[in-house]
Formats: C-alpha cells, sequence, structure tokens
C-alpha cells in the first residue's frame, strides 16, 4: 500500500526514452502493444531491419540493446518484432543503419560480409550483421561451434551459413584496419580501458535511468486504449499485478509477443517486470540457485550450467541467443507450455517457485503449480518472484534430453529428464518427467514406482518401460505422432540407464557431451 | 577486355545488403494514402460457399474496401490453365484459398477485419492425399509417359527384380523476404506494379487479363526479391491482381504483404511425390528394365505442374542408362495448396527416384552402391541416349566422380564407418557418394530467349537492364561482369537497374538456372553492338584500322594514343553516334515434341557429384551430417565466389528438404507447417564440420555459352541426396547390410526411427524363420 502511495504521488511518466544513434529519442503516445519492428519500420522509416516472420524465428528483424551492466555497457542481439517498444525505456538501441563510422566506414561485422561473400539476396543480412555485431562487442575470439550457437536464430536460405561463419571470424581480424571508432573495436574480456566511447554510451544510459514506474497510455489498434506500467521495484510491482488483476504481466514477451503480431490480440493492460530490480537476483548458495523473475535465460544458463552440464546443453539448445536474451526462465515456467523445455528438469530436480500477492509470498513445488492444460496455480494477483533449484548431491545422476526435428531453435517434441539417486546399485530415488508427453509437464509416476528401491540394471528395465506406457497419451501433431514420442520416451529412459551404467559407446550425436 | 569476367568479385548490392540500404519491395517509401491489403481465405479444404456476409468486414476500424470476384473488372484467373482464379467463385478447393480481399488504412486493421467474415460452407468430400487422388483418378492434367525398348520383358527376363515404393515430401521455398506486391494507380487507370518476382513480365499480362486493360497498360517493376527459388515464379500474380483491383476501386496505392503464415498457406511449394519402381537387374547391378512411375501432389490447379513433372521424367533417368524403360507421371489434384516451381523443377524428385531405386539394389547384391552407380552410368560415345532420345554428348561423370571419390577418400572411409559401426551400439555412420547430371534450359522452347538494354551516358557510365530478375543468385552481377569485359570498363562504371516491362518486354521468368545464360548473351550482345558504334566512330575520326582499337580497363587504345572510355563515348555523343542498343538471344539447337516427349530439350548438361558421411542416434532417430565433400561442374565460372555461393546454398537447402523440412496437413486438410516455428530449415549448425566444396578446375561448356560457363542455380541442390542416402547406409547397417531400409523422404527423427524399428522386426523375423528352418 505504502508503496503504490508513492508511486501515486510521483507524476506519472508518460514518455518512452531510449537511446538511438547516441541521441535520447522519446516517444508519446504510442499502443503499448506496437512492436518495435512496426516502429521501426513504420514510424521512423528505417527500413533496414527486416520482417521474415514476426515471430521470434527467423532474425530477420535482429537488433541490439546496450544496457548498463555494472559501470561497462553491454550488447545483446534480440528480436525486434516480438519486443514491445516501452520496454525499451532506458536503453541503447542499435540498428543495421547505424553501424558504419563517421567516416562512411563499414563495420568490421559488415566489411566481413561482403569480404566473404556472405549475402546473396540479402534480405537476412541485416539480421545477421547485427547477431555479428553483438558477438563483436561482447565476446573475442570465438570457436566455430560457438559462432554457430551465436547464430542459432538467423535464417539464411540463400548461403548456407558457410560464408556467414567464414565472415563471423573474420570480422575479428579485420578490426585492427579500422579507424579509430570505438564500436569498430571488438571487445577484450574487460581487460582493455574502458574506451571513451563506452564512457559516454554508459554516462547516456545513466542520464535516462528512471526511479518510478513508466506509466503509459495509447491508443489501441480499434480505438480504445491500452496501458502499461513498467514498476521500478518489487512492491510498486505486487501493488499494481493486484491493482490490475487482469494485466498481463510482460517478463522477456518471447510468448506474449506472438499473442500481438500472429493471434492479433489486445493486451489491455501490460505490467512489465524487466526494470525490477528485486527480481533481476541470481542467487547460488551452497544448497540451491534462486533465479529471480526477470532474469533472462541467458543470464543464468552458465551458472545453471556448472551444476547441471545437461541443462548447460538444453540451454545452449532453448530458442536462439536473441530470445534466450529476452526470455525469462520463470517466464518460461509460468508460460506453462506442455512443450516448455525447462520445466521437466525442474520437476526432476525438485525445484520450488516463490509466489507473491501483496505483501505475501508462498513456496510451492514447480510439479504442483502445473493443473491442467494452460492452467495453473497462480492465484488472482499472484506472481511468480523467483525458481529455486536445490543443488543435488554428487552422488545424483541427472540428464535431460531434447528431441526436436532440428536440433537448435526448435520446440520439442519430447523432452525427457531424470533424476536417479542409488544405494549401491539400488534406485533409492528415481525422479522422472516428460515435456510432449501430456497437457502439462508432468512426472512420470507409475515409472518411477517401478524403480523405486529396485536394482538399476537391465533387469529392471523391461518392467519400468512397461509402467511408462501407462503414464502419458501423447498426441499426434506436426512435431511428431503420438507413437514415436512413446517410443523415444522409452529410449531416452534406455538411454539414461545406459549413460548411467558404465556403458561406454557414444550415445549422442550432437552437445558437448557428444 | 578488362578483368571482369571470372572475377570472385563481390555481389553488386553486397555494400547495400550489409547496411541495409538494399532496398526491398516493402521498403519503398509509400505515397500518402498508401491502403493495405489483407485477404480473407477458405477455412475448408473442398466447398461451395453457401453464404457470405461481408458486412462486418466492411465496418471494421480503418477499412475502405472490400473486394470479392464480382468486382474483378477482367478475368478471374491468374493461372496457366483457367483453373486458378483470383478469388474462389462460389467453390473453394483448398484451406487458404483467397475468397476476399480488404484495404484498410494500416497492416494490422486490414489483417483483423479479414477475420470478421462470416462464411457458410457446404461441405464437400476432400481429397487429401496422393494415394486417394490415384484412387479417385482425380488429375490436374493427363497422365504421361515415355518408353523406350521393352521394360515388362527385360524386367522379368533379369537376374534379378526389386519393385517397391518410396515416398518423397514436398517442400517450402521459405524465401527470407515473403510475397508482397504494390500497386500505385497512374493517369488513365493505368498502373505501376511493385512485385517481389521471378517474372515481372507475366504479373503485367496477368494483372492486364485481370484489369480488362492490355499489357501497355501495366507496368511492372522488380529491383530485388529476398530470395525466390521457383516459389515466385508464378505466384505473385496472385498478389499483384489483388492490389491492382484494389488500387483502381479506391484511387490509392495498395500494398499487400503477407504474413509468413499466410504466404506459406496461400502460395505453392515442391511438389511432394509417391515413387513406385519395378526393376530387373543382372548380377553386377546394371539395369535391364525399369518401370517408374512418379504421382506428385499438384494441389487445385495445375499452375506449372505439367512442366515439373516432365521435367520429373527428364531427370527420372539421372547419370544413368536406361536401355528398357518405362517413366509415367501423374499428375493428382488434391485440396491442398497448388504446388509450384521450386529450384530444380521436378528434376531433384525424378532423380531421388532413380537414386533410391540404384540403392535398393546394391543392398540386394551386398555390394557398395557407388559401384552399381558406375556400373549403369550414362557411357561416353555409346550407351549415351536419353529415355527422350536427346544423346548426352558432355558427360563428364566418368572423369568428375572417380576424382571425388579420391578426394573424398570415399573407399578408405567406407572401411572406417564399418570399424565405427562394429563397435558403436546405439550411434551408427552411414557413408554415400551420389552424382548429378541436369539438363539445363527451360522445357517450355520458347522461354529460352532474353533481351537486355544498355545505355551509355555522356560521362562513361553505363545503364544495363535486361528481363532477369536479381533474388540473390548473383545474376545481375554476373550480367555486369559480361558487360564490362566486353566494353573493357570497371563494374563500378555500371548500374544494375530494376527489372522493369517497360525497359526490356516479353521477358521470360527468371528460373530453370538459365538467368545468366540467356541475359548475359543478351547483354553481351547490347554491348558489342555499342563497342562495335564506338569502334567504328573511333576508326573513322582517328583514321586507324579496328586491330587498333583496344578497350581495357576504362580506356581506349586507338593507334597509339589511348583515351578514357569516358572520352570516346563524349566524342561519339557529340559526333551524333546512337549510345543506346538493345540485345538479344535466343538458345541453340533446342526442340522438342510434347506429344512423344522427346527430342532434345536441353542445351546442354550441369553435372557434380557430393560424398556425405552422417550420424544417426538408434534410440532416437536423430541424424546429423558430420562431413561432405562436392564436386561441381559450372564449366568455366563466371565469377567463382557466387557459383561456389550457389553450390553450397543448394546442397544445405536440399540438405533440409531430405531432412528436417515436413510438411505437415491434420487430418482436416490444414497445412500445420506455415511458420519457421514449425518448419524447420537448416542453420548454420547444421552444416558438416568437414566441408569441401570444389569447383571442377576443368570444367568448360562444349557448347558456346556465354563465356562457356554453365548454369548453377538449380543442379547442387540435388547434390544433398547424398545426405539422404547416407542416412539410409546408416540405417541399414542395422540389418548388417543385408536388408535394405525403407526409408521415406524427409528423413525426420521419426522416419528413420520408424525404418530402424522396422529394420529391426524384419531381421528378427529372418532370424525366427531361420531358426524354424534349422528344426
Ligand atoms: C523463436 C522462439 C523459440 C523458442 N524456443 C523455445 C525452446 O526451445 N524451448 C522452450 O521451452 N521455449 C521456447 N520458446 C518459448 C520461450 O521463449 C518462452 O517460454 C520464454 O521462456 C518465456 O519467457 P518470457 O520472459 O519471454 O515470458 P513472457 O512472454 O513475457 O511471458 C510468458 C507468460 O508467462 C507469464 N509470466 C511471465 N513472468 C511471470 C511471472 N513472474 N509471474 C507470473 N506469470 C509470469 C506471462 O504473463 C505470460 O503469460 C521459444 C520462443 C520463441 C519465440
Ligand atoms: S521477423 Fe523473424 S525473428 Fe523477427
Ligand atoms: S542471403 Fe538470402 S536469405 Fe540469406
Amino acid at each position: 500500500m505504502i508503496a503504490s502511495q508513492e508511486r501515486r504521488d510521483r507524476a506519472p511518466d508518460d514518455a518512452i526514452r531510449f537511446v538511438l544513434d547516441g541521441e535520447v529519442h522519446t516517444v508519446r503516445g504510442i499502443d503499448p502493444n506496437t512492436t518495435l519492428l512496426d516502429y521501426l519500420r513504420e514510424d521512423l522509416r528505417r527500413t533496414g531491419t527486416k520482417e521474415g516472420c514476426a515471430e521470434g524465428d527467423c532474425g530477420a528483424c535482429t537488433v541490439v540493446v546496450a544496457e548498463l551492466d555494472g559501470d561497462r555497457p553491454r550488447f545483446r542481439a534480440i528480436n525486434s518484432c516480438i519486443k514491445f517498444v516501452p520496454t525499451l525505456d532506458g536503453k541503447e538501441l542499435f540498428t543495421v543503419e547505424g553501424l558504419r563510422a563517421e567516416n562512411g566506414a563499414l563495420h568490421p561485422a559488415q566489411q566481413a560480409m561482403v569480404d566473404c561473400h556472405a549475402s546473396q539476396c540479402g534480405f537476412c543480412t541485416p539480421g545477421f550483421v547485427m547477431s555479428l555485431f553483438a558477438l563483436f562487442r561482447s565476446e573475442s575470439a570465438p570457436s566455430v561451434d560457438r559462432i554457430n550457437d551465436v547464430l542459432a536464430g538467423n535464417l539464411c536460405r540463400c548461403t548456407g551459413y558457410r560464408p556467414i561463419v567464414a565472415a563471423a571470424q573474420q570480422m575479428y581480424r579485420q578490426a585492427g584496419e579500422t579507424d579509430g571508432d570505438w564500436l569498430h573495436q571488438p571487445f577484450s574480456n574487460g581487460d582493455r580501458e574502458i574506451s571513451p566511447g563506452e564512457t559516454e554510451l554508459v554516462a547516456r544510459l545513466r542520464g535516462i535511468r528512471r526511479d518510478g514506474t513508466l506509466a503509459l497510455t495509447g491508443p489501441s489498434v480499434d480505438g480504445g486504449t491500452h496501458s502499461y506500467f513498467a514498476p521500478t521495484n518489487v512492491a510498486d510491482m505486487a501493488a499494481l499485478v493486484r491493482e490490475h488483476p487482469d494485466a498481463y504481466l510482460l517478463a522477456g514477451g518471447t510468448d506474449i509477443g506472438l499473442w500481438v503480431t500472429k493471434a492479433h490480440r489486445d493486451l489491455d493492460t501490460i505490467i512489465y517486470l524487466g526494470n525490477v530490480p528485486e527480481l533481476q537476483q541470481l542467487r547460488v548458495t551452497d544448497t540451491d540457485i534462486e533465479v529471480g523473475a526477470g532474469v533472462t535465460v541467458t543470464d543464468c544458463q552458465d551458472v545453471i550450467a556448472e551444476h547441471f552440464e545437461d541443462l548447460g546443453e538444453l540451454f545452449r539448445r532453448f530458442a536462439s541467443p536473441p530470445i534466450r536474451n529476452a526470455a525469462t526462465l520463470v517466464g518460461n515456467i509460468a508460460n506453462g507450455s506442455p512443450i516448455g523445455d525447462s520445466m521437466p528438469a525442474l520437476i526432476c530436480l525438485g525445484a520450488t517457485l516463490r509466489l507473491r500477492a501483496g505483501e505475501k509470498t508462498r513456496e510451492l513445488p514447480l510439479e504442483d503449480f502445473y493443473l491442467a492444460y494452460q492452467k495453473t496455480a497462480l492465484a488472482e494477483g499472484e506472481f511468480v518472484e523467483s525458481v529455486t533449484i536445490p543443488l543435488t548431491p554428487a552422488d545424483r545422476h541427472f540428464r535431460t534430453y531434447k528431441i526436436s526435428k532440428r536440433f537448435d531453435q526448435d520446440i520439442s517434441a519430447v523432452c525427457g529428464a531424470f533424476c536417479l539417486e542409488l544405494d549401491g546399485s539400488t534406485c533409492r530415488s528415481v525422479r522422472i518427467a516428460y515435456g510432449g508427453m501430456a497437457a502439462i509437464p508432468q512426472r512420470a509416476s507409475q515409472c518411477e514406482a517401478a524403480l523405486e528401491g529396485k536394482e538399476w540394471s537391465d533387469a529392471t528395465l523391461p518392467d519400468a518401460l512397461a509402467a511408462l506406457e501407462h503414464d502419458y497419451t501423447p498426441i499426434d501433431d506436426m512435431r511428431a505422432s503420438a507413437g514415436y514420442r512413446r517410443m523415444v520416451a522409452h529410449n531416452l529412459l534406455r538411454k539414461f540407464f545406459l549413460e548411467t551404467s558404465g556403458y561406454d559407446g557414444e550415445t549422442r550425436v550432437v552437445g558437448q557431451r557428444r | 577486355m578488362s578483368e571482369t569476367v571470372g572475377k570472385p568479385l563481390p555481389h553488386e548490392s553486397a555494400e547495400l545488403h550489409v547496411t541495409g540500404d538494399a532496398r526491398y519491395t516493402d521498403d519503398i517509401p509509400e505515397p500518402k494514402g498508401t491502403l493495405h491489403a489483407a485477404l480473407g481465405t477458405s477455412e475448408r479444404p473442398h466447398a461451395r460457399i453457401a453464404s457470405i456476409d461481408l458486412e462486418p468486414v466492411r465496418r471494421a476500424p480503418g477499412v475502405v474496401a472490400v473486394v470479392t470476384a464480382a468486382d474483378i473488372p477482367g478475368v478471374n484467373d491468374i493461372g496457366v490453365n483457367g483453373d486458378d482464379p483470383i478469388f474462389a467463385d462460389g467453390l473453394v478447393e483448398y484451406i487458404g484459398h483467397t475468397i476476399f480481399a480488404v484495404a484498410a488504412d494500416t497492416v494490422e486493421h486490414a489483417r483483423r477485419a479479414v477475420k470478421l467474415a462470416e462464411i457458410e460452407y457446404e461441405e464437400l468430400e476432400p481429397i487429401l492425399d496422393i494415394d486417394t487422388a490415384l484412387e479417385r483418378q482425380s488429375f490436374v492434367l493427363p497422365t504421361n509417359q515415355v518408353s523406350r525398348g521393352n521394360p515388362r520383358k527385360a524386367i522379368e527376363g533379369a537376374d534379378h527384380r526389386l519393385r517397391g515404393r518410396v515416398r518423397l515430401g514436398g517442400q517450402d521455398q521459405f524465401y527470407l523476404e515473403g510475397h508482397i506486391a504494390f500497386a500505385i494507380p497512374r493517369e488513365g487507370g493505368d498502373l505501376l506494379v511493385y512485385s517481389s518476382s521471378q517474372h515481372p513480365g507475366e504479373v503485367q499480362l496477368v494483372v492486364a487479363h485481370a484489369m480488362a486493360k492490355e499489357a501497355k497498360d501495366v507496368v511492372v517493376e522488380c529491383r530485388r526479391m529476398g530470395g525466390g527459388f521457383g516459389g515466385k515464379e508464378t505466384q505473385p500474380a496472385l498478389f499483384a491482381c489483388v492490389t491492382s483491383i484494389l488500387a483502381t476501386r479506391t484511387g490509392c496505392a495498395v500494398k499487400l504483404r503477407l504474413d509468413r503464415d499466410d504466404d506459406m498457406t496461400i502460395t505453392g511449394k515442391r511438389h511432394g511425390y509417391r515413387i513406385d519402381y519395378d526393376v530387373g537387374f543382372d548380377d553386377q547391378g546394371e539395369i535391364q528394365g525399369i518401370e517408374l512411375e512418379f504421382s506428385s501432389r499438384c494441389g487445385m490447379s495445375a499452375d506449372l505442374s505439367g512442366p515439373v513433372n516432365d521435367r520429373t521424367m527428364f531427370h527420372a533417368d539421372n547419370a544413368y542408362y536406361l536401355d528398357n524403360v518405362s517413366i509415367v507421371s501423374h499428375r493428382c489434384k488434391t485440396n491442398t495448396v497448388s504446388n509450384t516451381a521450386f529450384r530444380g523443377f521436378g528434376g531433384p524428385q525424378g532423380m531421388f527416384g532413380i537414386e533410391y531405386v540404384i540403392d535398393e539394389i546394391a543392398r540386394y547384391l551386398n555390394v557398395d552402391p557407388l559401384d552399381v552407380r558406375k556400373q549403369n552410368f550414362y557411357g561416353v560415345g555409346e550407351r549415351d541416349v536419353t529415355p527422350y532420345q536427346m544423346r548426352v554428348e558432355d558427360n563428364v561423370l566418368p572423369e568428375l566422380v572417380p576424382e571425388l571419390e579420391r578426394s573424398s577418400d570415399y573407399r578408405q572411409r567406407r572401411q572406417e564407418v564399418d570399424a565405427y559401426n562394429a563397435d558403436s551400439e546405439y550411434l551408427k555412420r552411414g557413408l554415400a557418394l551420389t552424382p548429378v547430371k541436369f539438363g539445363i534450359s527451360f522445357t517450355a522452347t520458347h522461354y529460352n530467349q532474353a533481351g537486355a538494354l544498355i545505355h551509355l551516358y555522356t560521362d562513361g557510365t553505363v545503364l544495363l537492364n535486361h528481363g532477369g530478375t536479381e533474388m540473390g543468385q548473383g545474376l545481375f552481377t554476373k550480367v555486369a561482369q559480361v558487360t564490362a569485359h566486353e566494353l573493357g570498363i570497371g563494374i563500378d562504371q555500371i548500374r544494375c537497374t530494376a527489372s522493369d516491362t517497360s525497359k526490356v518486354p516479353n521477358a521470360s521468368a527468371t528460373a530453370a538456372s538459365s538467368g545468366s545464360d540467356l541475359n548475359g548473351m543478351a547483354a553481351q550482345a547490347a554491348a558489342r553492338t555499342l563497342r562495335e558504334r564506338l569502334t567504328r566512330f573511333a576508326m573513322e575520326e582517328h583514321d586507324v584500322g579496328e586491330d587498333e582499337i583496344v578497350f581495357r580497363d576504362g580506356r581506349v587504345q586507338v593507334g597509339d594514343q589511348t583515351m578514357t572510355f569516358a572520352e570516346l563515348v563524349k566524342a561519339a555523343y557529340t559526333a551524333r553516334i546512337s549510345l543506346s542498343a538493345t540485345g538479344f538471344y535466343r538458345t541453340p539447337k533446342i526442340h522438342y515434341d510434347r506429344s512423344t516427349m522427346t527430342g532434345r530439350p536441353f542445351y546442354y548438361f550441369a553435372y557434380g557429384a557430393a560424398c556425405s558421411e552422417v550420424a544417426i542416434d538408434l534410440l532416437t532417430g536423430e541424424s546429423r551430417v558430420l562431413r561432405v565433400d562436392i564436386l561441381h561442374d559450372v564449366g568455366q565460372s563466371l565469377n567463382p565466389a557466387i557459383d561456389l555461393g550457389q553450390v553450397e546454398g543448394g546442397f544445405v537447402q536440399g540438405m533440409g528438404w531430405l531432412t528436417t523440412e515436413e510438411l505437415w496437413w491434420n487430418p482436416g486438410g490444414q497445412l500445420m507447417t506455415h511458420a519457421p516455428s514449425t518448419y524447420k530449415i537448416p542453420v548454420a549448425g547444421d552444416l558438416p564440420e568437414v566441408f569441401n566444396v570444389n569447383l571442377l578446375p576443368t570444367g568448360r561448356n562444349n557448347e558456346p555459352t556465354i563465356h562457356r560457363s554453365k548454369a548453377v542455380g538449380e543442379p547442387p541442390f540435388m547434390l544433398a541426396i547424398s545426405v539422404f542416402h547416407a542416412i539410409k547406409d546408416a540405417v541399414a547397417s542395422v540389418g548388417e547390410h543385408r536388408l535394405s531400409p525403407r526409408l521415406d523422404a524427409p528423413a525426420t527423427p521419426e522416419k528413420i526411427l520408424e525404418a530402424v524399428e522396422a529394420l529391426r522386426r524384419r531381421m528378427s523375423e529372418e532370424h525366427e524363420r531361420a531358426s524354424h528352418g534349422a528344426v
């Protein structure tokens, strides 16, 4: 209450401010549901950024956003097609038009693309250039595997990618040859002095930093009104959620964005949680990892991977870098899709959620969060504050596998996760969960029961596989048939067994554990 | 002359691409008051429209006009055969069939409005797949056949015989730029239409018919497309017509940009096929007689299905001599989107069929498939006549394939793969080397012509125009190189300009890989005319012989003096010499009789071969391409960088066709894979770790094509058939290479796992039979 009182006292600020081409850009009176891509192309007539799908899957619309990371700027590629303009508030935006040096020289990422013959029709090219620019400004000397991962969200139908990957390597070599423009200098592990250009950028970002809630209203497509709130502390946020129980809670927008661009839905009221510092926390202790609701997959994937190698591999294949730069882990959980990738693993690992309504919070095991298809245990006015993953004892075996038509940036047909504690060779505790097999991410309780207390051996496996048959009734769709899903669910358990029972042959065709 | 032809120059628009300056149709500044269109489409695969209420659409915010079939001033047809209405009139034949269109003030208003139509359907029974179409004899065009000898007798008399069936999925073009048209009304009811089209000339004619106008009243322009791949050959006409109707109706500029889902639902794709075969062969695997029956999913109208299926028939031999042969082609009508051109244009499906048969023969005989391939290759000077009676005169495969076999270490790696498989229980590897022979020319002979237009300005710069379109394949760059070469200038002195029906008339589609063959020759002719005029002028002016005049590096040597090209042009201008010329070319030698399917449909053949190695996971069916070696013949390359790009890009696209790209319809006939979230084209990480791609160093076209180069757009696509067979090879290891797996394409994880499981079942059945036999 106090927080919301304070919020009312402060005059609501109705202008979005972000930096573009080095200058503060102010936007007023816009429909808060407007995507950045439409704003760039239609309002600003910056048509270098392209639309290839309007659903985050092709990368033609890639732009780069700089934010403060401590006292340095951090550069991230994102998909402008599903990014709402108000969420840019407080950030600096780079588009393909802004990369040339003042003297007109191409950026090394651009020059390398030209020199490597990496554009044919050129329609995907601005998006690739921006993904490369973000890479250039955030990593040095990436390997080919890393480059492939970085480019997983950019589709090119013409080149076959080989020259683009070559350009990604070449741009670092080219960098030395250009003038003094700091954007044309590659990232160097923080060991270099912060450049004057970066210092200016940081100053610009500080200059538009906002203390209070950004509150906007704007006309909707059909002549109504849309509103948008971006609170800057969790108490304000909780109050807003209470006040507007029908509001859409917006995190990365990688699910919500599509409701606007594909389903043509109206998001009457949006509450954006990306500016709430308390929700940005990523806390690692001896016993668990807590990931705040505002933490993106990019920001938590490495930390989680340190403890759970297979989750690292799963996140490597989760969507694409630009999507992961926006998408939150909690958003994945809260969205509750039956084919969301993180849930089977997190359920297996015994993750819990902290839910908050107003001042009150409660803890809930993740597996109890899902009630039915697209229905969760969230009460009215309640939201997820964080997810906590207990760190497993060292002798616990954990695996998760994602099966999809394409390895990178695809949605799972089946995603399986397995967690096993052994007493000698006896299964002391087994947790198995699958995505893609039911209307919600769900544990395989009958299969677990068939294993609990049994020998972890070839002999027990048939019973467990038979039990698995009764746990799920999967469906046929464009990703896979029910029959395939069933068979793969079986075979993943078999694979888990192989990998945890001393089989020493290869079991994977991709990934770090290959 | 100057050193431009044969050089790896960057794409003429490369700098525009990387800076975002390159303008595509949607980037053209809109005149004030531009309206945006959206399409109202059928939600049923086959139905009569019982009633339609568009009032809610008309009343929706921002809507300015709503049009249906009744509002078309001219002919309601965009098709090749009169079976493809702009707006369905009473009868809808697939989910996505356009029924009406809206123009509104914004894109979002237009797209929302079309959802408000109230349409009642009287459902008719749909035909949703090839098998049902065959059963019901539902065809868009009559069945076609080509044959030679007596295949039936040869099959029956052969040492061995195999019969089987394989299914092959279609493919979406997935150009990154979706379909778009932008019509601007001009004075007197004339129209300017910007269209993302491989065939502006056809768009012009179709729009003229639809609008009850004449060709002279309509100008169609396209500077570049964000990819085409055949998907923008006939398909743009619909959108151009809709915008023209709405623009004429409202008096405003109207733009129609399809959302990706609409694009994939409404526009045609590569035809999926069922292929049935019956083959007789000897102990060496040499084919004695073969019957191939191709049945393709054409969708609801003929569109380009005639020539696409003809090309399947022309490539059902691929690189192999088939003495006694029958090739039958059924063109099935289904209540799905009308399929169309896509890189290879039916050729890949024909080749896929024969390669599958060859692989089956090899498995049956338990020999290396490469040996069976070689056993059946066309000869040089013998065994060299195709089933359609064309002699193969330029066969380079006898040298190309052994060279690739050597450079890829095929035999050694075959052993390594076997050794790996012996050790690895759950992952298996497979290896395959397959050839490509692809015929170059439009099979519709009259399409094999082109025109070009070149202007010289007094400052020595050049404006180049020709009938070809730029979709990323590098055509404009190559034609500029040819032009620069003739005029002895640098490519930077040349401005490539948009394809424009008012500059070069009656141009053919840029398709069939023929772009640089045709337009390069036409531009060369135009440039030569200009150079000859300049030469004659210089001879007279400076009193020198023709052999004393040399155009090179932007300068002209005239006797013992030199001047810049610009100086000469300026002088010629002052002397009132015409500085604009057209050029024309038509491909010689080709002819063919559609009624008998015989003749010389192709000017020449392009060749290549690829060797692929894969790994598969027997538990999940996942596969990964590990290494690919390619050797491809582009003749004497006009631009090796561009050609390499075509080879690599074509291969990767082909790989997608046969692995991850699956078109899936639900039981109600709705395509569910209509966006990149569900339709998966290859990404960077799908590239093989080792990818050795080489152009055949000795390549040279036997025929006097433009600088003895060869067409390169389509042929490399089919190199990817090696990936499919490598996967099949890996699966076959489960049957100890004794039993051949049944594997359909695309080889998704699901199909691979199915094939593995089926093979396992057959193995254990065989095992059981054997042990029963022993008892
Ligand atoms: C191209 C693309 C590829 C993708 N690939 C994958 C993939 O490989 N695997 C996969 O699992 N997913 C994938 N996704 C979906 C994935 O990006 C999302 O599920 C993502 O994790 C959601 O997070 P977000 O922050 O973007 O959520 P948003 O879109 O902002 O929100 C999603 C939902 O969660 C709710 N929500 C968000 N935060 C909270 C909160 N704190 N409390 C209560 N409710 C909340 C929102 O109201 C909304 O209903 C993909 C998406 C795209 C566009
Ligand atoms: S337009 Fe395709 S990812 Fe944004
Ligand atoms: S260059 Fe055409 S899609 Fe990449």
